[in-house]
């Protein structure tokens, strides 16, 4: 590590902070974290510090390290990877000097943990009253107490405390509720710290916007100082008082968030801010007018998963070289649009028509052609390649289905992989041997290597780090530019604001609002989207030097989001 | 998805995952199953190049040790008992082998069509499995050689039809798992035909199962052939087989032991051998699926 800027600017704490220092609940001092058996710091020589009552962003992207520091403050290691130097104080103890049985009652009292997915971490077979009290794990209370103790803590999270809701199971909750009551397992020992994995990263924005007000009020009203780990600067600006930025298991950069926002120091900063797609609700140029036979068009499309209806009425249409979004939140019926689109979903009736024709429900009763210039990108890219293929025969093998044995193979992945700004010497590798953004320019390239017309990309970025997610757009752009017509499916609205020419928002099962993208971004008429534009958290670059985002056009707005590519 | 700290540097080369065999390999049992597993398979490969007498040659009176020019002693015919132990092995391995692989072979392809077409024929052929294992193992077999009679064949194909629904249970198990992942629905959206889904989408994706499957069906099979044979229902004599040598030489086992002692000990430590290396190549295929080294 070369330099030290975490010391600079850090405000309310002192620097080499003991344990004495008034206010300060955590303090990590020199901490390194190696992996084994390659000895690789997954944490190289980091401090930090944190006051009761405020909350730390822990930026940085997938492999930074920050999983693994938001996991040693609780003294617990992932498989292989060992504590080689440095301490952790929480309050007065220092979490090295405990033994396994004080560990365990440090858990969940003075440090507690959110996890990333709430879905995961609650036990399916236990009653949410079971888990809670569970959680409190305290021998000193009776039964009564603890069961007023959990009715309290989730009156405070804004659930229901009453008996039939204690005694029902995790499936039957939402998934913010079961992020709440996550967050209620969290904060029901009173804990002096806590730690957030991303405990936002897989709710929808209205749900995000009260999962973090529902945090920020909590830690303010307990006193509880919060470590809160994200990859999302827009997540972490709204809501953390001190950000630290990690990168390549170094903290490049730490200091009050206004302070870091307005000034960052590190260039990863910067390429971390520039990167979060901006809401623009102003300045959009109006798309050119397309007349003519659109490329597809969907009419008074209704879709459903046996007796239940998931989609009513759709009618929605995209011209060639045209971007248009269908913005929804989970269970919105979005995918279940776009893959019938791909023929993947049967259950649908309606007109879908594509270049004039009418293509069938199934994919295997369309014609070769139609398959062809209809090409779909799944939303994780951990799963949509297969593991046993090279990337070469991952990108042949539609390839040869659709269009026929090719004269130059090496050519065509060549091309195709070029296409999606990967070099041509990727063809050989596996899909574990890539990134998870590199495996999404992979699926990108399988699907344009058939020189498609029309892209249906579902939710393709939601899986991916912040940075990756504007290469991928930019990708995507490029791709629109040379005339390739996109349906984009996403329930990032900022994202839509910055890519897509006409945008539909879908609201269980129904199309509320449809009109080209200034017009929905600057003047929404539905109130579904007007509290979705709300919900978004707020965030502006203001640092000097970057790029004036607001007001300007789709062109330069690409070039700025991709200057740390 | 975040921060896993396996890829922490991502400049450094990356390495393809150490595939199942070689995880297995660090099993110490996994060597202890070759190195036992490997010695009877020698022996039984080997054996009949390097045996003294044929097989079916007089050279003691029945049952007598320690006769000149043997090194066990006669049979209960008088033949020689290392000559027919070194000979009467590789039909036992042979049958195993091929009912095994032949179960497998038939459990896998039903497996996988159960699995990914589901409704009526996941339905038909699953139905139809159940009542297949509804009969046991050994009594099916016996049932099926006291009528028809003793025949190579039918050793084969009985063994392998007892074999498939258990097989298939497990890879129809597997293959759901894999249907879930997206590749398999790319396939299906550009309309790649069912079949080759199945064998270059699934059937790469169901190895680590499938390979676990081989070795436990093929520690059956071995003791299905074996009994087959003690109980005369397998070959036939006059031919050497070890199932055949126990049965033959039990009477006697007091006075001449090696003739009973030498296939019992190889057929146990064939049997250990391959379990071991069942297990080491299961605890490797749980590994990568959690994704965990180690």
């Amino acid at each position: 590590m070369t330099e030290q800027p975490e010391n600079t600017r850090a405000e309310g704490s002192t620097a080499d902070s003991r344990p004495s220092t008034e206010g300060t609940v955590l303090s990590v001092d020199g901490l390194t974290v190696i992996g084994r058996p390659s000895d690789v710091e997954i944490i190289s020589d980091v401090s930090v510090s944190v006051n009761r009552g405020e909350i730390l962003g822990l930026v940085g992207e997938s492999g930074s390290g920050k999983t693994t520091l938001g996991l040693t403050l609780l003294r617990h290691l992932k498989r292989a990877t060992e504590i080689v130097g440095g301490r952790v104080w929480v309050g007065r103890q220092d979490l090295a000097s405990l033994s396994e049985r004080q560990v365990r009652e440090l858990r969940g009292r003075a440090v507690a943990y959110i996890p990333q997915s709430p879905a995961s971490a609650l036990n399916p077979a236990l009653r949410l009253g079971d888990q809670l009290s569970e959680a409190l794990h305290d021998p000193t209370l009776t039964r009564s107490e603890i069961a007023d103790r959990v009715r309290e803590v989730l009156r405070e999270v804004a659930l229901p405390d009453d008996h039939a809701f204690l005694r029902r199971y995790p499936h039957q909750l939402s998934g913010g509720q079961q992020q709440r009551v996550a967050i209620a397992m969290a904060f029901v020992g009173r804990p002096d710290l806590i730690v957030l994995d991303e405990p936002t990263t897989g709710l929808d924005v209205t749900t995000q916007a009260h999962v973090l007000e529902t945090i920020r009020s909590m830690t303010r009203e307990y006193g509880t100082a919060g470590v809160y780990i994200s990859h999302d600067m827009a997540v972490v600006a709204d809501l953390a008082d001190d950000i630290a930025v990690m990168y390549r298991g170094e903290l490049v950069e730490h200091g009050r968030a206004d302070a870091v926002l307005s000034d960052p120091q590190h260039e990863y900063t910067r390429r971390l801010l520039m990167a979060v797609p901006l809401l623009r609700t102003s300045g959009h140029e109006e798309p050119p007018a397309r007349d003519g036979e659109p490329l597809l068009r969907i009419s008074g499309l209704s879709a459903g998963y046996g007796r239940t209806q998931v989609l009513e009425g759709i009618d929605l249409s995209v011209s060639p070289g045209e971007c248009v979004a269908l913005l929804g939140e989970s269970g919105s019926g979005k995918t279940t649009l776009s893959r019938s689109v791909a023929g993947l979903h049967h259950q649908f009736a309606g007109g879908l028509v594509f270049d004039g024709q009418a293509l069938a429900t199934s994919s295997y009763r369309r014609t070769a052609e139609q398959r062809r210039r209809i090409q779909y990108v799944f939303q994780n890219p951990y799963e949509a390649l297969n593991p046993r293929k090279r990337v070469r025969d991952q990108i042949l093998g539609p390839y040869r289905h659709l269009v026929g044995r090719p004269d130059h193979p090496d050519l065509v992945v060549a091309q195709a992989l070029e296409r999606a700004t990967l070099p041509a010497s990727y063809g050989e590798r596996f899909p574990e041997q890539l990134s998870g953004g590199e495996r999404q320019r992979v699926c990108i390239a399988r699907a344009v290597a058939t020189r498609p017309d029309l892209l249906v990309c579902d939710e393709i970025t939601s899986a991916l780090d912040v940075s990756v997610q504007a290469e991928i757009v930019k990708l995507l752009r490029s791709l629109q530019d040379d005339g390739m017509a996109l349906l984009f499916v996403t329930h990032n609205i900022a994202l839509v604001s910055n890519i897509a020419d006409r945008v539909a928002i879908l609201n269980q099962g129904e199309i509320v609002e449809y009109g080209t993208v200034g017009q929905v971004m600057s003047a929404p008429e539905h109130e579904y989207t007007r509290a979705l534009i709300a919900d978004t958290p707020d965030f502006e670059l203001s640092f000097p030097g970057a790029p004036e985002r607001l007001g300007l056009g789709l062109e330069q707005e690409g070039r700025g989001v991709d200057s740390g590519a | 998805m975040s921060g896993p700290s396996t890829s922490t540097t991502p400049t450094a080369p990356v390495r393809r995952r150490t595939g199942l065999f070689r995880t297995a390999w660090r099993f110490g049992r996994t060597k202890v199953g070759v190195a036992l597993a490997g010695l009877i398979v020698l022996i039984a490969v080997v054996g009949p190049f390097v045996a003294p007498y044929t097989p079916t040659e007089f050279v003691a009176r029945p049952f007598e040790s320690g006769a000149d020019g043997t090194l066990f002693g006669g049979d209960n015919r008088g033949r020689d008992v290392l000559t027919r132990f070194l000979w009467g092995g590789w039909t036992l391995l042979l049958l195993a082998g091929a009912s095994a692989g032949l179960g497998v072979a038939a459990g896998t392809v039903i497996g996988i069509i159960a699995g990914y077409r589901r409704g009526w024929v996941d339905d038909v052929l699953m139905r139809t499995n159940d009542v297949l294992l509804a009969f046991p193992q050994l009594i099916a077999a016996l049932l099926v050689m006291s009528i028809i009679g003793p025949k190579v064949w039918l050793i084969v194909a009985v063994i392998a039809v007892s074999h498939m629904p258990r097989v298939a249970r497990v890879i129809r198990e597997a293959t759901r798992k894999v249907i879930e992942q997206d590749y398999v629905k790319a396939a299906e959206a550009i309309g790649l035909p069912r079949g080759r889904i199945m064998a270059v989408e699934i059937l790469p994706n169901v190895t680590s199962p499938l390979l676990v499957e081989l070795g436990l069906r093929l520690t059956y099979s071995i003791g299905v052939v074996a009994v087959l044979g003690f109980l005369g229902m397998g070959l036939q004599p006059p031919t050497a087989d070890w199932g055949l040598m126990i049965n033959e030489n039990r009477q006697a086992m007091a006075v001449q032991p090696w003739a009973v002692a030498l296939p019992v000990t190889a057929i146990a430590i064939l049997t250990v051998g391959a379990n071991l290396i069942t297990d080491g190549l299961s605890r490797a295929a749980i590994g990568i699926d959690r994704g965990v080294e180690k």
